[in-house]
C-alpha cells in the first residue's frame, strides 16, 4: 500500500484511475472525503463498472455486518455473571485481580 | 449540512445520558450496574468471540470486562462512551486469551503491514440484491462469522471495531493504540478481503466472477 504520507487529498490534474479510486474507497464509503475528490470519484465509478461494482459490494458488505444484531447471551451466562457482580459488590474490598484495566486514552498493552 | 449534530455533540449526548447510571454504579450500586451489563453484554460477548474465536474464551472475557469495569470504575473519568472504555477493557482481555492460545507473531497489533503491497481486488461480480431475504438470519450469521473469522487477527479487530461496534476511526484507533493511518489502511484490506469472500457466496445468479484489471 502506498505511504500514507503520499496520500493527499488536494485537488488533482489527472483523472483518477481504478488505482486512485481502490486506495480512496475507505473515505468515499464513509463519507470523508472533500467534495471535490468526492466528486471525481463519483464521476470515476459513473464510468468504470468494475470500481461501481466493488464499490457497491463493499457498502453492502459493511451494511450486511451492521445489521446483524448481536444474539441474546444464554441465560446461565448472564445469570453467573450478576452473581459474580453481586457477590463482588457484597464483599466490597476485595480484588478480582491483580490488573488494572486500561486508563481512558491509554491503549491496551501489546 | 445546518441543524446536523456534529459527532462531537452526539458523543457527548451519549456520555450525558449515561452519567447518571454510571454514578450510581461508581458508588457501589449493583442494580446500576446490572442495567449497563444488560444492555451492553451482547456487543461485549460478540466481540469477544469474534475476536477470540472460541465460546469458552468469549464467556471469560465477558466476566472478566465486567468485574474488572465494576472494580475500576472510579478510573473511568466520563471523558468517553462508557461503551468505548469497556470495549477497551474486552479488547485487552480478549487479545490476551488470543495470545495465551496462539504464538505473538500471530497476534501482534503492531505488524508493519505499511510495507505490504497494496489491498488486491481479485473478484468483482454484482451481488443478489437482497442476500439477507434469501438465507435465514441463522443461515447468515454462520456466513457472516466464517468470513470474518478467516481474516488476520490485526484486520479483524479493526473491523469488528469500526464496522460491527461501529467506534470512530479515532475510538478505534485509541482502543487498539494505533494511529489513526493504521486504522484506515487495515480497515480498506479487512473490508475488501470480506467484501471478496462475501462475493462467492452472494454474487448474482447466473453472473461470472471477473478478475480485476488495474
Amino acid at each position: 500500500m502506498q505511504n500514507e504520507a503520499a496520500h493527499t487529498q488536494a485537488p488533482r490534474k489527472e483523472m483518477v484511475t481504478c488505482h486512485d479510486f481502490l486506495r480512496e474507497l475507505n473515505d468515499f464509503l464513509d463519507e470523508t472525503t472533500d467534495p471535490a475528490l468526492r466528486a471525481e470519484l463519483e464521476k470515476h465509478i459513473t464510468e468504470c463498472p468494475n470500481c461501481w461494482v466493488i464499490c457497491d459490494t463493499t457498502r453492502k458488505t459493511i451494511s450486511v455486518y451492521k445489521g446483524m444484531e448481536p444474539q441474546p447471551i444464554p441465560q446461565s451466562i448472564h445469570q453467573k455473571l450478576m452473581g459474580l457482580i453481586q457477590k463482588r459488590c457484597g464483599c466490597g474490598s476485595e480484588s478480582h485481580s491483580g490488573e488494572e484495566p486500561p486508563v481512558e486514552g491509554q491503549a491496551p498493552s501489546k | 449540512m445546518e441543524g446536523e449534530p456534529t459527532q462531537s455533540a452526539v458523543v457527548s449526548d451519549a456520555i450525558s445520558a449515561e452519567q447518571p447510571l454510571v454514578d450510581r454504579a461508581r458508588r457501589g450500586d449493583a442494580v446500576a450496574f446490572g442495567e449497563l451489563i444488560s444492555k451492553y453484554e451482547r456487543r461485549v460477548y460478540r466481540m469477544a468471540r469474534q475476536i477470540t474465536q472460541n465460546d469458552e474464551d468469549a464467556e471469560d472475557v465477558l466476566q472478566e470486562t465486567f468485574l474488572k469495569a465494576f472494580e475500576h470504575l472510579d478510573s473511568f473519568q466520563g471523558q468517553s462512551k462508557f461503551y468505548t472504555w469497556l470495549t477497551r477493557i474486552a479488547v485487552n482481555e480478549s487479545l490476551m486469551k488470543l495470545r495465551k492460545r496462539k504464538s505473538d507473531r500471530t497476534v501482534s497489533l503492531d505488524e508493519n503491514i505499511e510495507t505490504e503491497e497494496e489491498p488486491i481486488v481479485r473478484e468483482i461480480a454484482v451481488w443478489d440484491d437482497t442476500p439477507e431475504q434469501k438465507y435465514s438470519q441463522e443461515e447468515m450469521r454462520e456466513i457472516l462469522d466464517k468470513a470474518i473469522d478467516s481474516l488476520k487477527p490485526i484486520f479483524r479487530t479493526v473491523f469488528i471495531l469500526r464496522d460491527v461496534e461501529e467506534l470512530s476511526t479515532e475510538e478505534t484507533a485509541e482502543v487498539l493504540g494505533l494511529s489513526i493511518a493504521a486504522v484506515k489502511s487495515r480497515l480498506l484490506r479487512a473490508r475488501l478481503q470480506l467484501r471478496e469472500k462475501l462475493t462467492r457466496i452472494f454474487k448474482r445468479k447466473g453472473d461470472q466472477i471477473l478478475g480485476y484489471a488495474k
